[in-house]
């Protein structure tokens, strides 16, 4: 059953020199209980199109298409009835865990907050929901820790307490934008356990938003590759890192060191991502790609595929 | 096949980008943005006229700024006002002198402690605050505990207690009002450093090997200037309207000379009997003044504050 | 055929007290352990990896290496001969011969200034006595040997994107004609496509003129590619040394077992669970007593929480570890 459904999003954003493309016709969907991957670079529009799912874009963005989330168009909907939709339903996990939490307040308090305005719940009934779910993230000692502000804890800790607010109204959608790009790889394995964990117990889907393929191979069924606001391959994980069939995606993935490969030779993708204030007629990888034909930088190529999605003019069989 | 060439090279989204950009400094960068904004540009324009008046106006005036005109004395309050006729196009003082020579010596002394002591204050307030932040240790200690002092200080008694000693000239003015404002600048000049000296750039100055002075001066103060700007720029009509209040108050500038505060002081004074003119043109230099100088801060504000820039 | 190292560091420590958390002005203040007795060998031409994470004092022993930070105990020993960091004759030695680059590229360049400048600052420092010509045509060759393109000279850098930025920071240090150049993290700060031409360059320039590394980073996977030897580091302290492939197939010390197993692999098929650490890193202020990492340590036993272990050489590499006692 089809949760979300995002269909020809295209997000631009006015500014003093003219308009910023940073998301162009942008078409997926995600099932219920499903973990997709969303994997770009700087600049793809990864972020922005969970920000525009939540109506949390900013004031110079213009948003045209549709984010139907259980039927409903979440584009261009009130205040208040997205307010409703926000965290009772689709929650959002950030890079900095700081920017979701209120520096002055105890996270009793920040957490209760929620579970009052969305659920109606209070006093002990509250203080019973918040500690289980504390508990639920690991946090040791949660009972003692209540009153505690959010600087007393470390970055992972902090993690776990917006991932635990995330939770708390159990909501069918998780929005995880780079959730452990701050913290080390010790703690980015902890936090990505939990999440599964979270993911296998109340089925909620998760969208993961990444630069990393690294995490995207060990959690995600789903991947989908932006580049410079445009999809360039989705398809089943195991699929895509076996046979990636984008030449973008190709170059992705050999640029990064494999710590597990002996004599592996780092190939880097020559350019620089394009401007974007420019409106470009075809492959918005075109001009950093090696396999790039005319057709490519004159004819804008359509997502094509069955499960394996692709958007090149070029059959993988071709490709260098 | 020639245009798949092209699009190859790695320069080639770079050449795209340069089209769009021209290459602009940070101060050109500003200049553009300051002249776009339109109440700044009125506002250094009336200053401008304000300061034409001020240079120039004493050579268009009938008569001296001492001298009293015996004829009107007496009847200020009938004849005194403001005509094109005799000559006294601002009219006369309660004392018989002309009002128009008396504002354009006002307003060369207002403006001259403004702009005098406006700027020396935060020079010296913000050298030694980037003293304090670049060493901090012991001499930022020393340096913050003479601030905590200096401004708990009540500026009004330290006023009539100097001039008491001292006398009361426009230069004891101007000195006394760079003693009680030479913390202007200090701490926002000291945050300053204290940031941009942690920055990478610097860093890589000292890998250099460079001296602290040419860090400072090389890497530091170009990068902080900007605030400098700003902060002379809020200082100036702050100074203006400090001096214009002790001479209200009758602790400032003192007869014969004069300043727009103590023109106003005196117009004030004289309004009940009907002369508004001797409030009314000091006090709409005043204002035009002050008005025009915070514009014109607002207006730098805007066009230097990175955090406004993408 | 012994080389004398380009770099020798000995029971290199860096103490910082903490000002701003004193109770009064003569207190004595909080001080933070971030390098506790660091010591390794760097031959000419190699490259040394290190890595660790956030807080375990990396950045803070190149930073004092390079004259950064202010030594607490220990020495550095240059081309043979001890690092006087108080003298201004040495230091002018050490900077000769040492340049860093940076994390954060486009911090790392004056925004007031021009590329030009920029470059051309360390050839007026360090060359002082060339004519204006020679200057010119030595920021000229240096743009084009990391890639920058001449006619963009006279821009600021905020017009540069971080990868390039990141190459005019190389041409910068590589200005004063260093033997040995500092990296700090010099690519976690990229995108992945750019990273790879970053490291590259840097690879490159390494077998043309016979530069020396240290590269630190908290991404194994690219201090593996990048280097020779490395170094683990946890809490300030040495955990395990050795060389790369060995750090990477034959981990030693339970900390680098654990860091390795926390790397995510770009593979689904992968079945390299996560070997997952309890518990966060310990306070600075206090390090714990015995092994720096026995709080944490899976294989901890008897002992680790009051015998700090020596470091030692075995077959493989060198470990700080009871186990290998």
């Amino acid at each position: 059953m089809t949760l979300l459904s995002v269909q020809d999003l295209s997000i631009r954003f006015k500014t003093p020199d003219g308009y910023v493309h940073a998301v162009n016709n942008v078409s997926f969907d995600i099932d219920a209980g499903e973990k997709l991957a969303i994997v770009g670079e700087s600049g793809s529009g990864k972020s922005q199109i969970a920000l525009s799912v939540l109506g949390l874009q900013a004031r110079n963005a213009e948003v045209t298409g549709r984010v139907l989330f259980n039927g409903e168009n979440l584009v261009g909907m009130s205040q208040p009835t997205l307010n409703k939709i926000r965290a009772r339903e689709i929650a959002m996990i950030f890079q900095d865990p700081m920017s979701s939490l209120n520096p002055y307040m105890p996270i009793e308090r920040q957490l209760n907050e929620s579970l009052e305005l969305h659920e109606g719940l209070k006093g002990t009934a509250a203080r019973q929901r918040v500690l289980e779910m504390l508990d639920a993230v690991q946090i040791p000692d949660a009972k003692n820790r209540l009153r505690s502000y959010p600087h007393e804890f470390s970055g992972g800790m902090r993690q776990r307490i917006v991932i635990a607010m995330a939770l708390l109204c159990n909501p069918k959608l998780i929005l995880a934008d780079e959730p452990t790009t701050a913290l080390d790889v010790t703690v980015q394995a902890q936090i990505m356990q939990l999440l599964e964990d979270i993911q296998k117990e109340h089925g909620t889907a998760i969208v993961l938003i990444t630069h990393d393929l690294g995490v995207v191979a060990g959690f995600c069924e789903e991947t989908l590759v932006l580049y410079s606001g445009k999809i360039m391959e989705r398809a089943p994980s195991s699929s895509i890192f076996a046979a990636p069939s984008h030449p973008y995606t190709r170059g992705l993935m050999r640029a990064v060191p494999n710590i597990h490969d002996d004599n592996a030779t780092l190939f880097a993708i020559p350019g620089q991502p394009p401007n974007q204030m420019l409106q470009i007629n075809g492959c918005p990888f075109a001009p950093r790609c090696t396999d790039a034909i005319e057709s490519c930088v004159n004819t804008i190529p359509d997502l094509v595929g069955t499960t394996h999605k692709r958007a090149c003019h070029r059959p993988a069989e071709d490709l260098s | 096949m020639n245009l798949r060439r092209l699009m190859n090279q790695p320069d080639f989204t770079q050449a795209v980008a340069e089209e769009m950009l021209t290459s602009r400094s940070f101060w050109a960068d500003a200049r553009r943005r300051f002249l776009k904004n339109k109440m700044a540009v009125i506002g250094v324009f009336f200053v401008g006229l304000i300061f034409l008046f001020a240079i120039f106006g004493g050579l268009f005036a009938q008569y001296s700024n001492e001298e009293i005109d015996w004829s009107l004395l007496g009847n200020v309050k009938e004849q005194g006002g403001p005509s094109l006729s005799n000559g006294h196009w601002f009219g006369v003082d309660e004392l018989g002198r002309d009002l128009y020579a008396r504002v354009v010596q006002g307003s060369r002394v207002s403006l001259m402690v403004g702009f005098i002591a406006g700027t020396v204050a935060v020079l010296v307030g913000s050298t030694i605050g980037a003293f304090a932040g670049y060493y901090g240790g012991r001499l930022d200690q020393v340096i913050m505990a003479a601030y905590n002092i200096t401004i708990s200080i009540p500026y009004i008694i330290f006023f009539v207690v100097w001039q008491a000693f001292f006398g009361r000239s426009v230069e004891q003015m101007i000195i006394v009002m760079i003693i009680i404002n030479w913390t202007a600048g200090l701490l926002i000049a000291r945050g300053q450093v204290m940031a941009l000296k942690n920055r990478e750039f610097v860093d890589a100055a000292r890998m250099l090997g460079l001296s602290d002075a040419r860090i400072i001066l090389k890497h530091i103060l170009p990068n902080m200037l900007w605030v400098i700007v700003i902060y002379t720029s809020i200082a100036i009509p702050d100074m203006i309207m400090t001096e214009s209040l002790v001479s209200f108050l009758g602790v400032g500038i003192q007869e014969p000379a004069t300043s727009w505060g103590a023109l106003i002081s005196e117009g004030a004074s004289t309004m009940t009997f009907g002369t508004l003119w001797h409030l009314t043109f000091p006090a709409a230099f005043f204002a035009v003044n002050q008005v025009s100088l915070y514009y014109i801060g607002d207006g730098l504000r805007d066009a230097l504050d990175p955090k406004e820039r993408k | 055929m012994t080389r004398s190292p380009l770099l020798s560091v000995r029971d290199l420590e860096v103490k910082f007290p903490l000002v701003h958390t004193k109770a009064w002005p003569w207190s004595k203040p909080d001080v933070v352990h971030a390098v506790n007795g660091v010591s390794f060998d760097l031959p000419t031409g190699k490259t040394l990896g290190i890595v660790g994470e956030s807080g375990c004092g990396k950045s803070t022993l190149i930073r004092a290496i390079a004259g950064l930070e202010t030594l607490s105990n220990g020495t550095v020993n240059l081309l043979g001969k001890q690092v006087d960091f108080a003298d201004k004759a040495d230091r002018l030695r050490l900077r000769q011969n040492v340049q860093m680059i940076f994390q954060d590229p486009v911090a790392s360049l004056n925004p007031r200034m021009t590329i030009r400048e920029i470059i051309a600052e360390p050839i007026n420092v360090f060359f002082p006595d060339l004519d204006k010509d020679t200057q010119r045509v030595r920021v000229s060759d240096l743009l084009d040997r990391v890639g920058i393109a001449e006619r963009n000279a006279n821009r600021y850098p905020h017009e540069f994107s971080g990868g390039q930025c990141q190459r005019i920071g190389i041409a910068r240090a590589l200005g004063a004609g260093p033997k040995l150049l500092l990296c700090d993290e010099p690519v976690s700060a990229l995108d992945v496509s750019i990273q790879a031409q970053v490291i590259s360059l840097l690879q490159d320039l390494q077998k043309e003129i016979d530069l020396t590394l240290i590269f630190v980073a908290h991404d194994l996977g690219v201090v593996r590619h990048i280097s020779d030897d490395v170094l683990v580091m946890y809490l300030g302290g040495m955990m395990e040394m050795a060389p790369s492939s060995d750090v990477i197939k034959n981990p030693q010390h339970p900390y680098t077992k654990a860091l390795l197993s926390a790397v995510p692999i770009p593979d689904p098929t992968a079945k390299i669970r996560p070997e997952i650490l309890i518990g966060d890193l310990p306070s600075p202020l206090s390090l714990p007593q015995g092994c720096l990492f026995n709080t944490r340590c899976p294989k901890a036993f008897e002992g680790c929480d009051t015998i700090r272990p020596e470091f030692t050489r075995n077959a493989i590499g060198s470990v700080a570890c009871r186990l290998f006692d």
